[in-house]
Order: structure tokens, then C-alpha cells, then sequence
């Protein structure tokens, strides 16, 4: 007989907050080399480069350094990977998202290592990186792992007698070159809806920030990706960038980066075999303060939106515009606001606030923030660096600026927000919308009218209305006009990866129906 | 020994999923029952009456256990839990979608670990050879709510660019209470597809499984409870059709009901609807299905297959390939390789690895499907084999054919239930296609040929959900099931599973001007 279900009545679950995530001391760092067919392999030129912390300015170790020859050897691998009848290819689709999957178990296992690295590379905080940084990457991981076995062809009701329908096939080999700005979230980016749509991947992370996308590397392995699936090359942009932007055996790049070299990639692409292109590129975004809006919270979310990351974000809120009656009011709470931000060591919980990636990025944001000073803006804080602290600024706010400065048309790529005023709607949609860029903006009011006559209006890929930077693997992100082509996450993202066939079968009249 | 297996008990689909097991693990015969009472709210409840019912071990006819039984007010009790866990605001109506989607990938994940013991549970409450209920009736419930978890946050709306000053969105929202009664010949299996769009859609759930079989869903209602769904989101009352069953189908807080079982039942339950809230209804019912085989066949494969479309599940599925039309110059030679093939089929004890066919489920459905063996030989079919029940104790019968079926005898126009197979003759593609379409039913089909344009004009031509061309019983949990005419209404699996499962609200926003 049966014994009786254990009732459970009335236990509750402890729900203390659990503690906050602890770095973690690195001992050693162990993958340091390039990584192909699942294997890790030294350079062929025998070059290695140092990567930085740029909190300290010590070296963290040196990484082996792809060139032209090793990305060849990369695309060879993810060639042969993707080769019909491999076992990449012969995958069932939801086998796929199985892998997809478990690659986001074993980041969330590895969750605070890679926070850690991640913060020791690139500066940004550490429970930044481990809320948000590691958050959108494994996110992204199982969002697309969904994806693997619901991307549809269809069946067409063609005229006459025949049998239409398609097929969603994988593009091939694909390039990707990522930021250093968000290491491991563009990695995941890049990755996860190549690889649900069966593609296989050349990716070079930036030289700034290797190690998270090599840690990863590993990960890869241990969940079960077939040999030449994911490769990675840690290199240069002119060199090993250069390598996969021109090869003639990789059938799409994926870039994420500035402007100025996307315009590279695309020329290299037109250039070599009409790889297929998708662009994320800078932005100067525009974020448009009504008088109706909920004054605090406009204030804390484009602060936010500027200061984020170091101010290093191509959706950083890097022109926030007022309508005049509260203008004052909200200088004066952004400054205050500001002056509060907690500037120090990277690890520690309370920091908000850590360097800037590297001596050049830091040297352009003063020479910016300089021209500011120069062009009569009105510097309200901050304004130069932290004394004897190396690589870190304090966030710096101008206010009384015109449009045609160079700090407001110009992306500073660091923690500096510019606050320009307006009288109205039709002229500050004019306004926000004369720039090269349109990556993302937001508007900040009450009015419902207003929210959806103005995010209508503004040029660019995504609108944010009363909120800045949620972003979301299922909603997609990618700019008009200069700030990109295509479109990243959501199921958009799909269509960047993969080709689509018709196929068209004649039937005989004789056994038509 | 596992290839044999393999080899001879699931051909297709089930053939690859079963090998990636390296081994099938000895079943323990003997597995511990460890809930066998209401679950609503997260709790185990006794019946209100206090009442309980036997469920039985068909391969022996032995009492497993005692079970309590649901009725009318303990439906009432399930469905105000599940009223209350869908009330706006509640935890699960807050739950980020891709949360959805994690608790049923972590419901999966417990279904995975646990898939001997339950495997174990399936084959000695339902009588199938534990061979298929681990490797293919449990592996195709994890592969089933791992799908439908990637479709909680990815269900969305769209935006619409209607005409005038306006701005019109819709948003795909869960229906509500959704009442899901379930059969009895695929437990776990049916239950997982119920369960995998409503949860995935945001629903919550009240379920009545079968009398037969009512063990493994309640130890999934366990699974459900461990990995964190909220009280009330899943309600499982064990019971029978007349009395908990109706109390679903006829009740005015339940909002949609999905039923799976046979076509008169399907009937009653669409009338409880439209006397009842008019609640919305989905119906999997019965079928006849046919399985064409043309003279060009690769005859080897159309006698494997055929016999599977029968066979498979002691011939307890709803799309069974019960009308088996041959082509007439081939006629002879695949009555005899079938005749040859059944013979050889090991029908015994479930809990053996070699066993391809156990017992009936239950008393009833042996005494039914032994008078239409009756009524086939009375007609003037020509039994081939088998006929008569297989062993001395439990509900065994022989795998049995008729050849000689004429279209308007009972065993060609009844769904059967069990391993009795009609095979009849046609000639031309046109006959065949209008002989198979003549049934009421319309759930599945097949043809096999090796002619591209024959397979399109017979594939096109049937009225059926689902045709296989050169295969059977192929189901993905990505590709939609269904009926036409009286097997059914609507549609599971896939993506058109979620329809059943989604309201859908239109927003229109007045705006200011509307730009393009």
C-alpha cells in the first residue's frame, strides 16, 4: 500500500536576502591562450600581449596574440565544423539549446570568478559585473537557447501547381568582434544567436579585455560544443580584426565598436566577399526631460544613464535636454546627485564608480571635457581626474551648452554629462535628431500623448520612455543612421543569422489538387 | 541487447532518442507509491467524501494502491486555488516571463533525474513495456516542457500600423483557470503537453487525470511543488469523468478547458461548455487513421512502420494507424510480411527489457477490444493471427490482423484501442484517398511511397491534422498535433500550441499624428 503523501503544510522558506557576492581571490590566471577546435594554442608569430588592471596600472599576465595566420587557422576549424555532415550540423535543433543551455548553468556556476575578472579587466565595479554584466550574459545564453528548435520556415500558397516553403538555414562561418566596454555580455550577444541558429563563430574579444572571453572558452569545452564551434582569438584590432573583416572563408561579421572602424569593416567586407555586415556603433543619445515628468526620477535614471559604466556605454545619455522651466532645478539635482557617487576600488561593495579602461581612452575624455571649458560651456563638477589615482575621473557635469560644441556632438565615451535646455517639443525632436547617430534616447513625461508623439519621432533604434538602459535579450537593440546596421537580440537577431532558401517543388498537372 | 530493443520496439524518432541512452537501468518492479492524494495548493488533500478508488496493475490485476477520489467539491476547492494564484497582482501574474520559462526548465531538470522511478511508476500503472515509458515516454516529457519553457518570453505581441491617428498594439495574455482533463494511455506524456503552453502562456491549472492512471502525475505535482512554483499554479485531482471531470467542464470560473480522450466524451464536454460560461474548448479525441502504402513502398520499411503504427502502445493511441490500405500488387506480400512480423512480437511481462507489448489497461478496454476481434470474424474478415487474449492473468492479447477488411465493416469504422490490425486492398490513388477520407475522424495519416509527386498529391489530398510520408508516430514536441472533422479542435504542441493557451487584447491609443 501507499504511504501517504508528506504534507508539508505550513513550511516556509527562509527568505533572508542572501549576502552579497564576494570577489574572488584569483590565484592564477589560467587560460591565457588562443583557443581553437576546443583546444588552447600559443601564437603562431609567437607574440603574447600584457593585459592591464586598470585600477592599479599593474599588468594582470600576458596573452598569447592572434594575428593574420591564427585567425586562418580558426576559420579553418570553424569551416570544418560547420561542414554538412558534421556533427554541428546534424545537431538535433533542440540538442543545440541543450548546450546553449548548459553554458549558462556553467556560467552561473563560474558567476562570481568571471565577475571578478571581469572587474580586475575592465575596472568596473564588481557587483556591477555580477548583477549586471553576468546577469545579461546568461540571460542572453538561455533566452536564445529557447530559440534553437522555434526558428520557423515557412510553406508558401504559390500559384500553380507546385510546393513552395523554406528553410532557415545557418549563414556559416561567423566573424565577431567585440568592445571592451561590456566584455562578457557582448560575447554573449554575439554568440548566442549565432550559435541557436546553427552557425559556427571566429570571435576576438578586445585586447584590453581577453580574459573573460577565454574563461568562457573553457566553459565552452566543458559543456559539450563539438570541436571548431566557438573559436577565439585574442588579438588586435589591425591585425587580427583586419584578419576576419577581410577573410574570404568567413560568410558574416558581427561588430561591435566605433564608428570609425565600422566603416572599415563594411569597406573590408564590400572589399573581400560581401560578407554579410551587422553593425553596433556609437551613439550621442538624446534624452528629453518634459517639465510634466517625474523630476527625481528623470534625474536619477539619466544620471544613471550617463555615469553607468565608467560613462563607457555606446547607450550612455550623453545629451540630456530640459525643458526650461525645470531646468535649474534639474542641473542642481544632478549635481547634487553626482557629487555623491562613491569613486574608489573596484572590489569594493560600495564603489559605484572605478577607472577608465586605458591611458588613450582617458587622455580624449579630458581633451574632450577640456574643449568643453574652452567653448564656454558651464562646468557645474568634476571636470578633471582623480588626483594620484591613475585612470579614474570624477563624473562631470556641463550645463549652458550649445548644440554645435564638441561635447555635444561628439561621443566622449566617459563619465561626463552634458545637460542642454529647451522651450519645445517640435524643436528639441529637431534637435535630438540632428546627429550622424541614433542608437538609442529617451523621453521623460506623464503625458501619454507626449511619450508616444516624441518616441515616434526620435531617430533611433530604441526609446526609452520614463527609464534608461533596460535593456532585455528579448526586446532588440541596434542603431539607425550611423550608430549600425541590423539588429541585436530578440528574435531580430535571428534573422542576422541565418540564410533563408525557398524551395519549390514542380508537381505533374496529372495528380493535381 | 538495448539495440535489439531498439531496433525492434521503436523505429523513427523513437529509435534515436531511446539509443542516446547508453543503457536502460534494471527497473526496480516493485516502486515505492509516495503520493497518492489530491494536490491543491501546493498541499495533499484527502477527498472531501473521504472516498477512494483501487487503481490497478493491468498486467496482474492487482490493487496498487488506494487513491483519493476528487469530485464536485473538491474541483470547487482547485479551482479557487487557482483562481486565487491568477488574481492580478498575484506572484505568478508578476513573475517575469523568462522566470516562467526557468521553473518549467527546472521542472524538466527534476523529471530528468527522477526518469527511472518515474518510468518505473508509468509502466506498473499503465501496464507499457518499461522500456518505452523510460525512453520514450519520459524522455519525450522532458524534451516537451524544456520547448514550451523557451516559449514563455517569446510569446509576444505585435504592434499593428491600423488607419487614423492611432496607435494599436496587442498583448498576449493567459486565459485564466484552464480545466485539463487527460487519458490514461500516455499519463506523463499528456500530461506535459497540458501543462507545458498553459504554464508557459502565465495560466494556472486544474487537471483531472485518469482513474487508470493516476500515479505518475501526482508525483509530478511533487516535482512541481519542489522546484518553486506558487501555491495554486498547478491542481491535480485523481477521479473519474462523470463526476470530477464534469464538475471541470461544466464550471463557470473555468476558463477554458483541453480534454484528451474519446470522441462521445468530447461530445459531452463541449455541450458542459456551451450550458455552462462557454468556456473556450480544445478536444484531442479518436481516430481512424489511415496508412497508405503504394506499390513503389520500400516494403521492408512499410511493413516496420505499419506494424508500429499499429502495434505501438499495445494499439492504445488515439492516432493509431488502424486502416492500413496496400496497393493491390503488393497486397499479398505485405499481409504476409505483416502476418510474419506480428507473430514475432514479445508480448509479456512489461517490467522485461524484451517484452515489446504488455497488457491492455484495464478489464474494460480488454472485454471491448475482444468483441470487435468478434465482430470482425462475424463480418467476414480474415483473421491472419492472433485473435484471442495472451496469457492466463492480466489484460494480454494476442497481436492480431485481418486481412479481406471491407470499408463498412465495424472493425474498418471503430476506434478499436488495441492491437488488432485491417489491413485493405485499394487500386488507384484517387479510390485511396477518398476511402480514407471517409471516416468521421481526421487526426492522422500516412503514406509511403517513393514517388515525390504521389506523396504530395495523397499527403494533400487527406483530411487529417498530421500525415507522415515514409514514417509513423513521428512527434517533435516543435510540430503541431491535432484533429480535423470529429477528432478534435485545435491544436497542440508547437507554437500553435499557445494559441489555446493566450487571450489576446488589442490597445488603441489615441494619438496627436501619427507618423509612419
Amino acid at each position: 500500500m501507499a504511504q501517504n503523501g508528506t504534507i508539508e503544510n505550513g513550511v516556509t522558506r527562509n527568505t533572508s536576502p542572501p549576502p552579497l557576492p564576494q570577489p574572488v581571490k584569483i590565484p592564477e590566471i589560467k587560460h591565457t591562450k588562443i583557443f581553437i577546435n576546443n583546444e588552447w594554442h600559443t601564437s603562431i608569430k609567437g607574440k603574447k600581449f600584457p593585459t592591464i588592471n586598470p585600477a592599479t596600472g599593474v599588468k594582470i599576465c600576458d596573452v598569447e596574440e592572434a594575428d593574420k595566420a591564427d585567425v586562418d587557422e580558426a576559420v579553418k576549424a570553424a569551416r570544418a565544423a560547420g561542414q554538412r555532415g558534421s556533427e554541428w550540423r546534424r545537431m538535433d535543433t533542440s540538442s543545440r539549446g541543450r548546450l546553449l543551455h548548459r553554458l549558462a548553468d556553467l556560467l552561473e556556476r563560474e558567476r562570481a570568478v568571471l565577475a571578478t575578472l571581469e572587474s580586475m579587466d575592465t575596472g568596473k565595479p564588481f557587483l556591477h559585473a555580477f548583477f549586471v554584466d553576468l546577469d545579461g550574459s546568461i540571460k542572453t545564453l538561455r533566452y536564445y537557447a529557447g530559440w534553437t528548435d522555434k526558428i520557423h520556415g515557412k510553406t508558401m500558397p504559390v500559384d500553380e501547381n507546385f510546393v513552395c516553403f523554406t528553410k532557415h538555414e545557418p549563414v556559416g562561418v561567423c566573424g565577431a568582434i567585440i568592445p571592451w566596454n561590456f566584455p562578457l555580455l557582448m560575447f554573449s550577444w554575439k554568440i548566442a544567436p549565432a550559435l541557436a541558429c546553427g552557425n559556427t563563430v571566429v570571435i576576438k574579444p578586445a585586447e584590453q579585455t581577453p580574459l573573460t572571453a577565454l574563461h568562457v572558452g573553457a566553459l565552452i569545452k566543458e559543456a559539450g560544443f563539438p570541436p571548431g564551434v566557438v573559436n577565439i582569438v585574442p588579438g588586435f584590432g589591425s591585425t587580427a580584426g583586419a584578419a576576419i573583416a577581410s577573410h574570404m572563408n568567413i560568410d558574416k561579421v558581427a561588430f561591435t565598436g566605433s564608428t570609425e572602424v565600422g566603416q572599415l569593416i563594411k569597406a573590408e567586407a564590400a572589399k573581400s566577399n560581401l560578407k554579410r555586415v551587422t553593425l553596433e556603433l556609437g551613439g550621442k543619445n538624446p534624452c528629453i526631460v518634459f517639465a510634466d515628468s517625474d523630476l527625481q526620477s528623470a534625474v536619477e535614471e539619466t544620471q544613471k544613464g550617463a555615469f553607468f559604466n565608467q560613462g563607457q556605454a555606446c547607450t550612455a545619455a550623453s545629451r540630456v535636454y530640459v525643458e526650461e522651466q525645470v531646468y535649474d532645478e534639474f542641473v542642481r539635482l544632478s549635481v547634487e546627485r553626482a557629487k555623491n557617487i562613491v569613486i574608489g576600488d573596484p572590489m569594493e561593495p560600495q564603489t559605484s564608480h572605478g577607472p577608465q579602461i586605458d591611458q588613450h581612452q582617458f587622455d580624449k575624455i579630458l581633451a574632450l571635457v577640456d574643449s568643453g571649458k574652452r567653448d564656454g560651456a558651464k562646468l557645474e563638477c568634476g571636470g578633471c581626474a582623480v588626483e594620484d589615482r591613475g585612470l579614474f575621473i570624477h563624473p562631470t557635469i556641463f550645463s549652458d551648452i550649445k548644440d554645435h560644441m564638441r561635447i555635444a556632438k561628439e561621443e566622449i565615451f566617459g563619465p561626463v554629462q552634458c545637460i542642454m535646455k529647451f522651450k519645445t517639443q517640435e524643436e528639441v525632436i529637431d534637435r535630438a535628431n540632428s546627429s550622424q547617430y541614433g542608437l538609442t534616447a529617451a523621453v521623460f513625461t506623464c503625458n501619454i500623448d507626449r511619450a508616444l508623439s516624441v518616441s515616434a519621432a526620435l531617430e533611433a533604434g530604441t526609446v526609452w520612455v520614463n527609464c534608461y538602459n533596460a535593456l532585455h535579450a528579448q526586446a532588440p537593440f541596434g542603431g539607425y543612421k550611423m550608430s549600425g546596421n541590423g539588429r541585436e537580440l530578440g528574435e531580430y537577431a535571428l534573422a542576422e543569422y541565418t540564410e533563408v532558401k525557398a524551395i519549390t517543388i514542380r508537381l505533374s498537372e496529372q495528380l493535381k489538387l | 541487447m538495448l539495440r535489439t530493443v531498439c531496433s525492434r520496439t521503436f523505429p523513427q524518432v523513437f529509435r534515436i532518442s531511446a539509443c542516446q541512452h547508453s543503457t536502460i537501468p534494471a527497473p526496480n518492479i516493485h516502486p515505492d507509491v509516495h503520493y497518492n492524494k489530491i494536490f491543491i495548493n501546493n498541499e495533499w488533500h484527502d477527498a472531501e467524501s473521504k472516498k477512494t478508488f483501487p487503481t490497478i496493475n493491468p498486467a496482474t490485476g492487482e490493487v496498487i494502491c488506494q487513491v483519493a477520489e476528487g469530485d464536485k467539491v473538491d474541483v470547487e476547492k482547485a479551482v479557487k486555488a487557482a483562481k486565487d494564484a491568477f488574481r492580478l497582482g498575484s506572484p505568478w501574474r508578476r513573475m517575469d516571463a523568462s522566470d516562467r520559462g526557468l521553473l518549467l526548465s527546472r521542472l524538466a531538470d527534476c523529471i530528468e533525474r527522477d526518469s527511472a522511478y518515474l518510468a518505473e511508476l508509468e509502466t506498473l500503472d499503465n501496464g507499457k513495456p518499461y522500456a518505452v515509458s523510460y525512453s520514450v515516454d519520459v524522455p519525450m516529457v522532458v524534451k516537451c516542457l524544456r520547448y514550451y519553457a523557451g516559449w514563455a518570453d517569446k510569446w509576444g505581441g505585435k504592434t499593428i500600423p491600423i488607419d487614423g491617428d492611432y496607435f494599436c498594439y496587442t498583448r498576449h495574455e493567459p486565459v485564466g483557470v484552464c480545466g485539463q482533463i487527460i487519458p490514461w494511455n500516455f499519463p506523463l506524456l499528456m500530461q506535459a503537453w497540458k501543462l507545458g503552453p498553459a504554464l508557459a502562456t502565465g495560466n494556472t491549472v486544474v487537471m483531472k487525470v485518469a482513474e487508470q492512471t493516476p500515479l505518475t502525475a501526482l508525483y509530478i505535482a511533487s516535482l512541481i511543488k519542489e522546484v518553486g512554483f506558487p501555491a495554486g499554479v498547478v491542481n491535480i485531482i485523481p477521479g473519474m469523468g462523470p463526476t470530477a471531470g464534469a464538475a471541470i467542464a461544466s464550471h463557470m470560473d473555468v476558463d477554458k478547458i483541453a480534454f484528451t480522450g474519446s470522441t462521445d466524451v468530447g461530445h459531452l464536454i463541449q455541450r458542459a461548455s456551451s450550458t455552462s460560461n462557454l468556456k473556450k474548448v480544445t478536444l484531442e479525441l479518436g481516430g481512424k487513421s489511415p496508412n497508405i502504402i503504394l506499390s513503389d513502398a520500400n516494403m521492408e520499411e512499410a511493413v516496420e512502420q505499419s506494424h508500429f503504427a499499429l502495434f505501438f502502445n499495445q494499439g492504445q493511441c488515439c492516432c493509431a494507424g488502424y486502416r492500413t490500405y496496400v496497393q493491390e500488387s503488393i497486397y499479398n506480400e505485405f499481409v504476409e510480411r505483416s502476418v510474419e512480423r506480428a507473430k514475432k512480437r514479445v508480448v509479456g511481462d512489461p517490467f522485461d527489457l524484451k517484452t515489446e507489448q504488455g497488457p491492455q489497461v484495464d478489464e474494460e478496454q480488454f472485454q471491448k477490444i475482444l468483441g470487435y476481434i468478434s465482430s470482425g470474424k462475424r463480418e467476414g474478415a480474415k483473421l491472419m493471427c492472433g485473435g484471442g487474449a495472451a496469457a492466463d492473468r492480466g489484460y494480454f492479447i494476442q497481436p492480431t490482423i485481418f486481412g479481406d477488411v471491407k470499408d463498412d465493416m465495424t472493425i474498418a469504422r471503430e476506434e478499436i484501442f488495441g492491437p488488432v490490425m485491417q489491413i485493405l486492398k485499394f487500386k488507384s490513388l484517387e479510390e485511396v484517398v477518398e476511402r480514407a477520407n471517409d471516416s468521421k475522424y481526421g487526426l492522422a495519416a500516412a503514406v509511403f511511397t517513393q514517388n515525390i509527386e504521389k506523396a504530395h498529391y495523397i499527403s494533400n489530398g487527406l483530411r487529417a491534422g498530421t500525415v507522415w510520408i515514409n514514417c509513423y508516430d513521428v512527434f517533435g514536441a516543435q510540430a503541431p498535433f491535432g484533429g480535423y472533422k470529429a477528432s478534435g479542435i485545435g491544436r497542440e504542441l508547437g507554437q500553435y500550441g499557445l494559441d489555446n493557451y493566450t487571450e489576446v487584447k488589442t490597445v488603441t491609443i489615441k494619438v496627436p499624428q501619427k507618423n509612419s
